[in-house]
């Protein structure tokens, strides 16, 4: 059982996540977007939202770095576990508080306020309570972390996740022993990896930047052109 | 220079009767649908009043339109792009659905399902967002209709700007008219600069500004972009949209569903030329009150030999150009002056004008002893105050507004001489800088205002761009995502709740 939820889970979640949203972006991209329902209630969403998107964005960037950089970088710059684990702790609890702060401000707009509730789809609240559950449970690790504050228990995750990556067959059993708030965190997670492409979070992968190089403001279309 | 054809509009304000027939028929073919309700891509206003959202005109409150910066550089009044992607996550300027208004129905089916009972059944509002019962409808697209509400919360409007407002909040002073809105498709249009997605665009071919709804992510910076506030979010779909120009009637020849429809005949659409490369310096020029001359400026002749070579050389088809000779928007725009962009100050080079409505002479009793000048009263004793015209059409200046009232005053004093009293006056005419000829030419579009005269829409050269065999069997217009009706219901990807309008349940104090 723990083979199959960390060593051949993953897979399934990561191919779902990227061949469902190909298949989504292609074949029905009218679905794609953010679903903001800021035109129905200003109120409560602007802090909520920005708190929120801040949060997790800023944990997201950091579980990305810290998970799938390779442990001789962090050696080579001198970073010791330690530290590094240190520095996970602190900003990403701080984010996380932010982040879950945001997001119960969202989830109360989204249950009580009767324009945004009435718009409001199952996978719309769904999504969103597991986020929360999600945060909850990485803050809650933290309460472990601090009791190994060497960084060692941090180390079998980086190695999990690098063995993931490198179609490691032995990558489950790197994380055997830890703490099951960690696998719990891991495997939810992973889920919401595999949900993503059914819910609005793809919306993330619409970031804007080409924005930045769009040269000047203006969009022109000729047809003249297009043949 | 880069010559490019657009179809654009002209709205003679002065025959508008309010009927709201264009705000109707358009609706009936563009927003009756879920998450639209709310939205009108044309509707009718009165003025003096602030408006449907409320407010719209004032940037100093939606920050919609452009603004320009020290150094002369036009930009987004919401800010830099990185102010707008910084926004993303909570647009600080977007309007909410009560500024605009809570859509509504009424529950019709208690009229005839209601049970015997005192009171005479009535039919009351309901929210068309939650299905609710809402007590007071508090908002419209007309609220204002006819002067509603008092002037106090009506002389909020912007375009009282400069102007002694407090005497038309008397009944004798008071003064009205109508101002139909719709999408600009202007030539500098800030909502396609707003757009991160890079999801609207202008079309080269005929300027019509366009969403695309399948690139559209709901980003919402548009609908803060557009200083006249005509892009709407759709809550439903979560995609912005707006006016299309009725493109798939411009395109085979046919004016717009608002133009067709109209009943005062005020509407004209006609080709202009313009040069592409002029249109951000026209649109940076330091003086707000410069703007007007300076969009008049993009515009370029079609009578003229070198501009003729030049647009058959960028590609406008020959047509096109025999189609801007005879321009109604042309003559009205460049020749009579008489049409005006709608606050050219908020910078996006609109492409719907607007004739200033004349108005009765503001004291009846003295007009005997003033504001006659010779056989045509003064301009500026006319009811509606100069200076309110000139903010909502030239950014405050004056004199374009008075001379294009004195020349339709003097057409009218011109056609009365030559059809009552059989003399020509041309000294009339001359007055007011123009011709008999061009009076009558004047008379023709905007008095007799024949349907031919009012559109002169070439038809689109789809032939050079498609290949119609590729075509056949496909489905027809669309709303996006193919051949779908734009709108899934229960996928996999997340669609629409079932039909949430259900029958209210009868209160129960008053079955008994």
């Amino acid at each position: 059982m723990h083979n199959f939820l960390f060593g051949i889970y993953p897979y399934i979640a990561l191919t779902v996540l990227l061949v469902a949203s190909v298949i989504r972006y292609e074949r029905d991209p009218f679905t794609w977007k953010s679903s903001s329902s800021q035109l129905l209630s200003r109120k409560q969403l602007i802090l909520g939202s920005v708190l929120f998107h801040v949060g997790v964005l800023t944990i997201f960037a950091g579980h990305f770095i810290g998970l799938l950089t390779p442990i001789e970088v962090w050696d080579t710059l001198g970073v010791t576990h330690g530290a590094k684990q240190t520095l996970a702790v602190v900003a990403g609890g701080i984010a996380g508080i932010m982040a879950l702060v945001g997001g119960g401000i969202l989830l109360h707009r989204r249950l009580t306020e009767p324009h945004v509730r009435a718009t409001t789809t199952f996978a719309d609240t769904g999504i969103l309570v597991l986020l929360l559950l999600q945060l909850m449970l990485g803050v809650s690790t933290i309460f472990v972390s601090i009791q190994h504050l060497d960084g060692g228990e941090m180390v079998k995750f980086m190695a999990w996740a690098q063995g993931i990556f490198t179609f490691d067959s032995n990558a489950a059993s790197y994380i055997k022993d830890v703490s099951i708030i960690f696998k719990l965190h891991l495997f939810l997670g992973l889920t919401i990896f595999l949900l993503f492409p059914f819910t609005r979070l793809v919306h993330m992968l619409s970031f804007p930047a080409r924005y930045f190089w769009r040269p000047g403001y203006q969009i022109v279309r000729s047809r003249r052109t297009q043949r | 220079m880069k010559i490019r054809a657009q179809i654009g509009m002209v709205l003679n304000l002065d025959k508008c009767i309010g009927c709201h027939t264009c705000s109707v028929t358009c609706k009936n073919v563009w927003t009756s649908r879920d998450g639209v309700e709310y939205a009108w891509f044309n509707n009718v206003e009165t003025k003096p009043g602030i408006g449907y959202p409320k407010n719209w005109e004032s940037q100093q409150h939606w920050n919609g339109g452009w603004i320009r910066t020290r150094r002369g550089k036009l930009q987004p009044k919401q800010g830099a792009k990185w102010r707008i992607v910084a926004n993303l996550f909570g647009n600080p300027s977007m309007p909410e659905i009560g500024d605009y208004y809570e859509p509504f129905n009424f529950d019709y089916d208690h009229l005839k399902s209601a049970p015997e009972m005192e009171a005479y059944p009535t039919a009351r509002p309901r929210s068309i967002i939650t299905g609710e019962r809402m007590e007071k409808i508090e908002w419209g697209p007309n609220w204002e209709e006819i002067l509603g509400g008092e002037f106090s919360k009506r002389s909020k409007d912007y375009n009282f700007e400069g102007v002694q407002k407090e005497i038309y909040g008397e009944y004798e002073n008071t003064f009205m008219m109508y101002l139909p809105r719709l999408c600009e498709h202007c030539l500098n249009p800030t909502c396609v600069a707003s757009c991160p997605s890079g999801a609207i665009y202008k079309r080269e071919e005929d300027g019509v500004v366009l969403i695309d709804q399948e690139k559209c992510r709901g980003w919402r910076m548009c609908v803060s972009g557009c200083p006249y506030k005509k892009v709407y979010y759709n809550w439903n779909t979560g995609k912005s949209e707006k006016c299309t120009f009725c493109y798939p009637r411009i395109e085979s020849g046919m004016p717009t569903v608002c133009s067709e429809t109209c009943v005062g005949r005020i509407r004209y659409l006609g080709v202009m030329l313009y040069d592409a490369d002029k249109i951000s310096q026209a649109a940076s020029v330091d003086s707000e009150q410069e703007l007007y001359d300076a969009q008049l400026g993009v515009f370029l002749d079609p009578n003229d030999p070198e501009v003729r070579r030049q647009a058959l050389a960028d590609g406008v088809p020959e047509d096109w150009v025999n189609a801007a000779v005879n321009s109604p928007i042309w003559k009205m725009a460049m020749e009579w002056k008489v049409a005006f962009p709608l606050h050219p100050e908020y910078r996006t080079l609109p492409m719907v004008w607007y004739i200033p409505p004349l108005s009765p002479i503001q004291n009846a009793a003295e007009a005997g002893l003033i504001g006659h000048d010779g056989e045509m009263p003064d301009v500026k004793s006319l009811r509606i105050p100069l200076r309110y015209l000139a903010n909502m059409l030239t950014a405050g200046d004056e004199a374009p507004i008075a001379t294009a009232l004195e020349r339709m005053l003097a057409m009218r004093g011109y056609m009365r001489s030559q059809k009552v009293d059989g003399v020509i006056n041309n000294a009339i005419a001359e007055r007011v800088g123009l011709t008999g000829e061009m009076i009558e030419d004047m008379y023709q579009t905007m008095a007799i205002a024949n349907y031919e005269d009012r559109f002169v829409i070439p038809t689109t050269h789809r032939e050079d761009v498609e290949d119609a065999y590729e075509l056949r069997g496909g489905c027809g217009f669309t709303d996006g995502n193919g051949c779908s009706t734009g709108i899934s219901k229960g996928t996999l990807f997340g669609g629409n709740k079932a039909n949430k309008h259900k029958p209210l349940v009868m209160p129960s104090e008053v079955t008994s």
